[in-house]
């Protein structure tokens, strides 16, 4: 099972925060700041893995990746295989540069929605759904897609609406 | 409403203008803009307009996941976006309800309806926002509620539904346990199929079901077997393994089966990730197949020998799971693991460090431990307290089994303690003590350490090592009777810099101080005890020659010492250079005489350093060093006048207040040589009950019986234990009340008082043992003096238990019991989850039955090629499990129908069904998907009646489990 994904960049500031169970924001918070606080203290090219225990309560694992400005981080407990969960990030990030074309922490910052869609694509409810990145992108695209045929119809009749309701 | 204008309403903000927003402020700045933006938020939400609405609550979701905002007062809008018939309105809704709702959530109950709209929809994402949402928010209501749209999705024509659907079980069975009952046959049945996405997805819910309890899974063995076998699926095979590792241990005879497969695909995947997991698997279920580990061993191998620092630190991770069985793995590995040491990654470090001491024992700790400690000093300061700690939790494993060399040991601890960076103070306090409680052989040495550690000056300064300090100076004045120089001790422990100790722990400076003071004025006054009496027998010698008595006393002293008071020790201890026989009395005359004045000086000295420091501290804030400041004041004033005039002490020897100065002296002494062994947790239970004792009888009746005996008698029984009591006491208190009024302030006499009160009544009959100027503090020995004949004979033999001469590593019965009692409570903490599993163990312990012989018939395909090898074994399982259930005996019914077709009562007509459908079943792969599917729910439908004709061969818990896989 999967307990959060997240996505830090390197001054610390989140930029995709999901927990699978819930969670307070402060609780939120403060878990991030501790997991960036061991992550910012770690070399480059030691292993990607962490003890976190002490963080998310026992049989916690994480496993975390560093590109460019950003750390792609997983929490989850021992049903899952660590080198797995490496790959697992390896498709999320994959997927992620198929769909913005040599993705940087910008398209992160201003794909919000869309980084939620492609994310809940691969994991649902803490367990891995999908691990193929091209099902994914086809999955993203229709929902794309049917997000801005709604929009579109709606785009009308909201600032008409807009304007009979003042 | 009125008050958003009708531009605001026109140009909204989108979440983009919002993202920018927050971009271009100054970090300064970002919370007021947030909170403007916040206050936006909460006019825009309100609007009737769902795209406003929407929009608003996208930027507050973001919000909130980004910048930690509350969303929780939303909720409510949420419901509304999700209800709005537009995908992206319900897209937006769905994700802010996911995010921000718990199950106290009090609008929760009302997206039900919503929900299972959306679960019924056509449009799969719609379908699939819904599946997600309660995969993370489902409660228990909406789980009851909704179990049955999600049964109807999991057989959706759509792999996409389906696949989301599966992902939503795991939910659906931890909230709502009867939704098994709907929902485990479909998912078994997901199990053949071929669609590979839908079976990960299934392996995965099996194995987070199986991870909570595997016995229930244990049937469904072949299922997971053949995707073991068949599977191409790297995903797939690593949550097999998963569920294997957990069913193993379960059913013996799976690893046999299990061990070829297992070996083979390690053999021949190429994925790291996968033969991690075979590794993982081999060495912590397989470990008695040699092969097998060789294999895993050498893979291990090739991973430690990978550049990538994963592979390594998951290689020594290995190598540490199979460490406690299998040593000779880390001997194999030596070489990297000792490089791995100086590795900068600190995962493989600390791996590395865990292995070592896994490798350490009698014969090469004391080696291990050098280099440690030396590696210690040169490594950053956490791993160096790593080291530290991982050395100290090996040593002392099993009651310090691997520490021949004790002395060795605790010099050790003693070096560790001047390690900068060692922030293990309470943990070497621990053993410091444990040690001088459990090894009598040790304790001069470790009185030495202790001294040295005292007169550290670095240490004090130290707040991390005040624990380990605390312990050695409770170990000086414990064991001071084996020190060389008391004074000097007792000069460490009142010097001006303990200060900075924090007042816990000054208290047990204090407490140390003065039984070492105790200490050198008993020897003392025993030395002239010896020595008077002596010059009682000898009256003629009296005048002529004052040192031979002395030399004579001095030898009696030797000669008469209890058990406590080491001779060798004591003569070291006053700085005599040799033992003194009474023939050599005349010739070691002059050193006598000056010895025996600087002896008397020295006390004099000491009383007077005590009575200097002391005495601004009788002022103290802190109720505990005043009181024992006072304490010790008082005991002085009492003694002083004795030894405050050298002069004419010869002529005023036996004056009575000297009398009165040694008896005090000898009381309190007595009740700090009573020795302080280590008591197992279990004493208690050690007493044997007395036959006539009836512990468990209701106590009714003695009441009847007791309530006529003191009607006629009240005072006879209860009163007179106090009584006499309090007259023993009442010398005591005598000197106590007289010794209080001089120095103390009233508070403290009150507290005295108070004492005085509380000890009469509860330890009666001992107070006139205990002396009066002490009263136990926490970790004091004199506490044992408490205990009466019974508690000390047990004390005694927990110490000779624990204490067997040279190596107490050979004394047992403690630590076992004590891990036995750590083994009960980890249960009790286990046991909450297990309640709530039950419901859902039973419920697929239910299904499962009625299952299994479904399960069992699709897994025939991979093992047709042992059928002959089958049926002789299936007989012999047939013999052994007698009383086997309905669903095992039915399982390898088609082999062999005529040898079981008596056993069930009843059902022989459907019995002949049944082996018509197997035989059906086992054509499917030509017949097509279809006809098999249709046999098997007709199969389904049946086996739930059977199961409610003859429910009395149903064994409802823990079936015997059949060999599936023979």
């Amino acid at each position: 099972m999967i307990k959060a994904v997240l996505v830090i960049n390197t001054q610390g500031k989140p930029r995709l925060t999901k927990f699978y169970g819930f969670l307070t924001v402060e609780k939120q918070q403060e878990l991030i700041r501790s997991v960036f606080g061991v992550l910012c203290s770690r070399a480059e090219k030691v292993s990607n893995f962490m003890e976190v225990d002490s963080i998310f309560g026992p049989d916690s694992r994480l496993v975390y990746k560093h590109y460019a400005t950003l750390y792609f981080i997983f929490v989850f407990d021992s049903s899952e295989n660590e080198l797995a969960m490496l790959d697992l990030i390896q498709v999320f990030v994959e997927t992620l540069d198929k769909c913005f074309r040599n993705v940087c922490e910008l398209d992160i910052v201003f794909n919000y929605n869309k980084l939620h869609s492609i994310l809940d694509e691969i994991i649902s409810g803490g367990q891995v759904l999908e691990t193929s990145s091209t099902e994914i992108m086809r999955a993203v695209e229709e929902i794309s897609k049917s997000e801005s045929a709604s929009n579109s119809i709606s785009i009308v009749p909201k600032t008409v609406s807009g304007w009979r309701s003042r | 409403m009125a008050s958003p204008s009708l531009m605001e309403t026109l140009f909204q903000r989108g979440l983009d203008d919002i993202i920018k927003g927050v971009r271009h402020q100054q970090s300064s700045t970002e919370s007021i803009f947030i909170s403007r933006v916040i206050e936006e938020i909460r006019r825009e939400i309100k609007s009737t307009d769902l795209q406003t609405k929407s929009t608003a609550l996208q930027k507050l979701t973001y919000l909130n996941s980004i910048h930690f905002i509350d969303m929780s007062w939303a909720s409510f809008h949420a419901i509304e976006c999700i209800s709005s018939p537009a995908f992206s309105h319900k897209k937006i809704g769905y994700l802010a309800i996911s995010q921000s709702f718990s199950e106290s959530t009090p609008v929760i109950l009302l997206i039900s309806n919503q929900l299972r709209k959306d679960l019924k929809s056509g449009n799969e994402f719609e379908v699939s926002l819904a599946l997600d949402c309660l995969s993370r928010i489902g409660t228990v209501d909406l789980c009851r509620d909704l179990a049955s749209e999600v049964f109807i999705l999991m057989s959706s024509s759509k792999v996409f539904i389906r696949k989301k659907a599966i992902g939503v079980v795991l939910r659906l069975f931890e909230k709502y346990p009867d939704a098994v009952r709907v929902c485990f046959k479909k998912l078994v049945e997901s199990l053949e199929g071929s669609d590979s996405p839908i079976v990960s997805a299934v392996v995965g819910v099996f194995c987070e079901l199986s991870a909570k309890d595997p016995r229930s899974y244990l049937p469904l063995a072949p299922e997971f077997y053949r995707i073991l076998v068949d599977s191409k699926n790297n995903w797939v095979l690593i949550k097999v393994l998963k569920i294997f590792v957990k069913l193993a241990p379960l059913e013996p005879r799976l690893a046999k089966r299990l061990v070829e497969p297992i070996c083979d695909h390690m053999r021949k995947t190429g994925a790291k990730s996968l033969v991690f997991e075979c590794i993982r698997t081999v060495v912590t279920s397989f470990t008695e197949y040699e092969s097998a580990m060789k294999l895993a061993a050498a893979k291990i191998r090739e991973f430690l020998m990978e550049d990538d620092p994963n592979l390594k630190y998951l290689g020594l991770h290995a190598i540490s799971i199979m460490a406690p069985k299998h040593l000779w793995a880390v001997l194999e590995n030596k070489d990297v693991v000792i490089q791995s040491l100086s590795d900068e990654d600190p995962n493989i470090k600390l791996e590395s460090l865990r292995l070592v001491m896994a490798m350490a024992s009698e014969s090469n700790l004391m080696e291990t431990c050098r280099v440690l400690v030396n590696y210690a000093l040169k490594s950053d300061p956490d791993f160096c307290n790593e080291i530290l700690g991982s050395i100290l939790s090996t040593c002392c494993q099993n009651v310090y089994e691997v520490i021949i060399d004790f002395d060795w040991y605790v010099s050790l601890l003693g070096e560790m303690s001047r390690i900068p960076n060692c922030k293990k103070g309470e943990e070497i306090e621990n053993q410091l003590i444990d040690i001088g409680m459990r090894v009598k052989d040790v304790r001069p040495e470790l009185v030495r350490i202790a001294r040295d550690l005292l007169i550290d000056p670095a240490l004090l300064g130290n707040p991390f090592l005040h624990r380990l300090l605390s312990a050695a100076a409770w170990v000086c004045g414990e064991y001071v009777e084996f020190s060389r120089n008391p004074v000097e001790l007792m000069e460490a422990l009142l010097q001006p810099r303990t200060s900075l100790l924090p007042s816990s722990i000054r208290t047990v400076y204090m407490q140390s101080a003065f039984k070492i003071l105790i200490f050198c004025m008993h020897s003392y006054f025993l030395q002239k005890e010896d020595m008077t009496s002596e010059v009682s027998d000898l009256a003629s010698k009296r005048e002529c020659s004052e040192s031979s008595d002395l030399a004579t006393g001095k030898a009696l002293v030797q000669s008469d010492q209890d058990e406590g008071f080491n001779p060798r020790e004591s003569n070291q201890s006053f700085e005599y250079p040799s033992v003194v026989d009474t023939g050599d009395g005349q010739s070691s005359t002059p050193t006598f005489m000056e010895k025996k004045s600087l002896m008397h000086e020295s006390i004099v000295n000491l009383l007077n350093l005590m009575e200097l420091v002391l005495s601004p501290l009788s002022g103290s804030l802190d109720v505990e060093i005043q009181e024992r400041a006072c304490n010790v004041l008082g005991f002085i004033e009492l003694v002083q006048q004795e030894f405050s005039n050298p002069l004419i002490q010869k002529e005023a020897n036996l004056d009575r207040e000297e009398v009165i100065a040694s008896r005090v002296v000898e009381w309190v002494h007595d009740g700090f040589t009573e020795e302080l062994g280590p008591v197992s947790v279990t004493a208690q239970d050690r007493v044997p009950i007395p036959d006539e004792l009836v512990l468990k009888e209701n106590l009714t009746d003695l009441e009847a019986i007791c309530g006529g005996v003191e009607l006629p008698a009240p005072g006879s029984f209860s009163l007179t234990s106090p009584y006499y009591g309090e007259s023993a006491v009442f010398s005591v208190s005598n000197l106590q009340a007289e010794e209080d009024s001089e120095p103390s302030t009233e508070s403290t006499s009150l507290l005295t008082e108070h004492r005085k009160r509380h000890e009469l009544y509860y330890l009666p009959s001992e107070k006139n043992k205990i002396p009066a100027n002490d009263y136990p503090p926490a970790n004091d020995p004199s506490s044992s003096i408490n205990t009466n004949d019974a508690t000390e004979d047990l004390v005694k033999l927990a110490d000779q238990s624990l204490v067997s001469k040279r190596k107490p590593n050979h004394a047992k019965p403690r630590p076992v019991v004590v891990k036995l009692e750590e083994g009960e409570a980890a249960p009790v903490v286990s046991k909450k989850p297990e309640l709530k599993d039950d419901l859902l163990s039973g419920a697929i312990h239910d299904i499962l039955l009625g299952n299994e012989a479904k399960a069992a018939s699709s897994q025939s395909n991979p093992f047709d090629k042992s059928s002959s090898k089958r049926k002789g074994k299936a007989k012999h399982v047939d013999l052994l499990d007698s009383k086997e259930n309905l669903a095992v005996g039915e399982q390898p019914n088609h082999e062999n129908p005529s040898s079981r077709r008596s056993k069930h009562r009843g059902d022989g007509k459907q019995k002949s069904k049944k082996s018509k459908g197997k035989k059906n079943g086992d054509g499917r792969e030509d017949d097509g998907e279809k006809e098999s599917q249709k046999i098997r729910d007709h199969h389904g439908r049946h086996k739930s009646r059977q199961r409610a004709d003859a429910p009395i061969n149903v064994v409802p818990q823990t079936p015997d489990i059949p060999d599936y896989l023979l």
